[in-house]
């Protein structure tokens, strides 16, 4: 079943074509790796299914509900949740309120909001951090703050905004098993990756963009052999 | 892991510290008990304005602390409150405990009212438009006539002390009372508010009002909800002010000095932290009062400067306000390791 179907989503900043006409859909229960070189319209793109900005034309459904259009808290509380390129933890709060805040969305009880946010915090094992202020936390600690506040308002479909970037070499593998563990509780992802042996790691499907444009999609080997993709990321010589 | 999960789920959800609690226990008692040991009316005054303006702080701590709102026009609430039981009195002889909620209830309409468009904007533009808003109120009843325009409204004094009509001639100590009781309920229905559902999601719309989107938290309800509460709480004070001085007129109650001052004590004690605005109210109101005495008339706005000077120091050196100074370990979000 299709969770989600994209069709000729098109967004310009004045004359700067962000992302033009791309369209794709997502199995139930599978990830979609989303890459491109810088600028390629990848951050872009989840602002749009997501709703935190407004495109220009197209179609966005999430199952059979057109999704266009609606606001992000409304697009969130159908099931879509998102982690941010640029960390956006509440940083004032613990790691657990932070978990907790996602929790509200499900239980309406505060004990049982905590208890729900304790699994998840366990889930992404910073169960010993859960009294630490977000602020005082590593940016891996970070990534899986974000990650679990995602995972507890229970997305059906969990878009994930670079997960590994910005993170030092020992603790990318951590990350990596964190999300093929999560891909095992059903939760359908959309991950936007720089690392490509990550995305040929985890992903069932590729999406590459470039300059706004989908170049192709397909499953991870097909894309690593992609012409065009491979001209997108290490440029093209043209004997003028 | 399992078991670090069960002994992370078998703590309690707050932290309750006995000391603690015995200490503000016996603060209250001693609260209620001090006018028994004949404080004389100076001192009465003194709690009563120390009460007003904890209350009037944590008003606007609600919607800048909690939800990160600056908001410049608070004292326009204070204002609503004060003519809406002066004038219920006066016109229609409603006692002034039922005109308290009308009130609240104008005021809540209005923070519906400024909030659904204003709250759009951001940051300082939030901030000076209602300042222009709360400038906007005095002007307004400065000239409706319906309300006494410049020379506001004279409440009709009672020939004697009487609850129905909340006057007091002989005695300050029944406003002690009703102050004390209104300054308590306050704090535990905000301290309350802080540990509810509905206190988590307003941090997270100050803290990132983006991930609070993709938390499905409506951004901007929540932003008029916190508006209308702290309007809520602010109207009361200007209500029973009003029938503590039985005098009102806009240059008095829509002063824009009100909220400068809601700021500052809250700054003073700490934003964003439910005792913040007590610690502040304790400390600047003394300063204002004792200033007023010594330096009289003349000296009026020296308890500014001396705001001001407080305040620099505070912003340099405690940025959380002197809450900060209460060791870690009281506060309830301790960490446990």
């Amino acid at each position: 079943m299709k969770i989600l179907t994209v069709e000729n989503l098109s967004k310009s900043f004045g004359g700067i074509h962000a992302n033009r006409d791309i369209s794709f859909d997502v199995e139930e229960g599978s990830i979609l790796g989303v890459i491109g070189p810088n600028g390629a319209g990848k951050s872009t793109l989840f602002d749009l299914i997501t709703g935190f900005t407004k495109a220009d034309t197209g179609k966005v459904k999430f199952f059979d509900k057109d999704i266009f259009g609606i606001s992000p808290d409304k697009i969130s509380n159908l099931g879509v949740g998102r982690t941010f390129q640029k960390l956006k933890p509440f940083a004032d709060q613990t790691l657990l309120e932070n978990v907790m805040i996602g929790a509200f969305v499900k239980e309406k009880d505060i004990k049982r909001a905590r208890d729900r946010a304790l699994e998840i915090i366990d889930f992404v094992d910073l169960i010993e951090k859960r009294h630490h202020f977000a602020k005082e936390l590593s940016t891996g600690q970070r990534k899986r703050l974000e990650m679990a506040r995602a995972m507890a308002i229970d997305p059906k479909l969990l878009l994930m905004d670079e997960v590994t970037g910005g993170v030092d070499q020992k603790t990318i593998p951590g990350l990596v098993e964190l999300v093929k563990k999560l891909k095992k509780t059903g939760v359908t992802i959309i991950t936007i990756e720089h690392n490509i042996n990550i995305i040929m790691e985890i992903s069932d499907n590729v999406l590459a963009l470039d300059q706004g444009k989908r170049i192709a999609l397909g499953e991870p080997k097909e894309i690593q052999n992609n012409k065009q993709v491979i001209d997108a990321y290490l440029g093209t010589f043209d004997a003028a | 892991m399992d078991s670090k999960l069960a002994i992370a789920k078998s703590e309690p959800i707050w932290n309750t510290n006995v000391r603690v609690i015995s200490i503000i226990a016996g603060l209250i008692i001693l609260l209620f008990a001090l006018p028994l040991f004949g404080m004389n009316s100076f001192y009465l005054h003194l709690f009563i304005m120390i009460f007003m303006h904890a209350v009037m702080a944590q008003s606007w701590n609600v919607i800048a602390g909690f939800s990160g709102q600056i908001s410049l026009g608070h004292g326009a609430f204070f204002g609503i409150g004060a003519y809406a039981t002066s004038f219920f009195y006066m016109e229609y002889g409603v006692t002034p405990w039922i005109s308290i909620f009308f009130g609240m209830l104008v005021s809540a309409i209005f923070a519906v009212l400024i909030g659904i468009p204003m709250l759009r904007l951001s940051g300082h533009y939030f901030a000076i438009a209602t300042l222009l808003i709360g400038i906007s109120f005095q002007v307004v009843f400065q000239r409706w006539d319906l309300v006494g325009a410049a020379s506001g409204l004279w409440v009709t004094m009672t020939p004697e002390d009487s609850w129905s009509a909340l006057q007091f001639h002989s005695s300050k100590a029944p406003y002690y009372y009703v102050f004390l009781i209104f300054f308590l309920i306050t704090f535990f229905l905000v301290w309350l508010l802080s540990r509810s559902k509905l206190g988590y999601r307003l941090r997270a719309v100050r803290d990132d009002p983006q991930a609070a989107l993709s938390l499905c938290i409506n951004v901007s309800n929540y932003k008029i909800i916190a508006y209308v509460i702290s309007a809520i709480i602010m109207a009361p004070m200007g209500s029973l002010f009003a029938q503590y001085i039985l005098i009102i007129d806009p240059d008095r109650v829509f002063n824009i000095e009100i909220s400068i001052i809601v700021l500052l004590i809250t700054v003073l004690g700490g934003i964003g932290n439910v005792w913040g605005p007590i610690i502040g109210a304790a400390i600047l109101v003394p300063i204002s009062e004792y200033s007023r005495i010594y330096l009289g008339g003349t000296g009026g706005a020296v308890d500014l400067i001396f705001y001001g000077l407080i305040l620099m120091i505070i912003c340099i050196f405690k940025p959380n306000g002197l809450i900060s100074f209460v060791p870690k370990d009281i506060l309830e979000r301790k960490k446990q390791r």
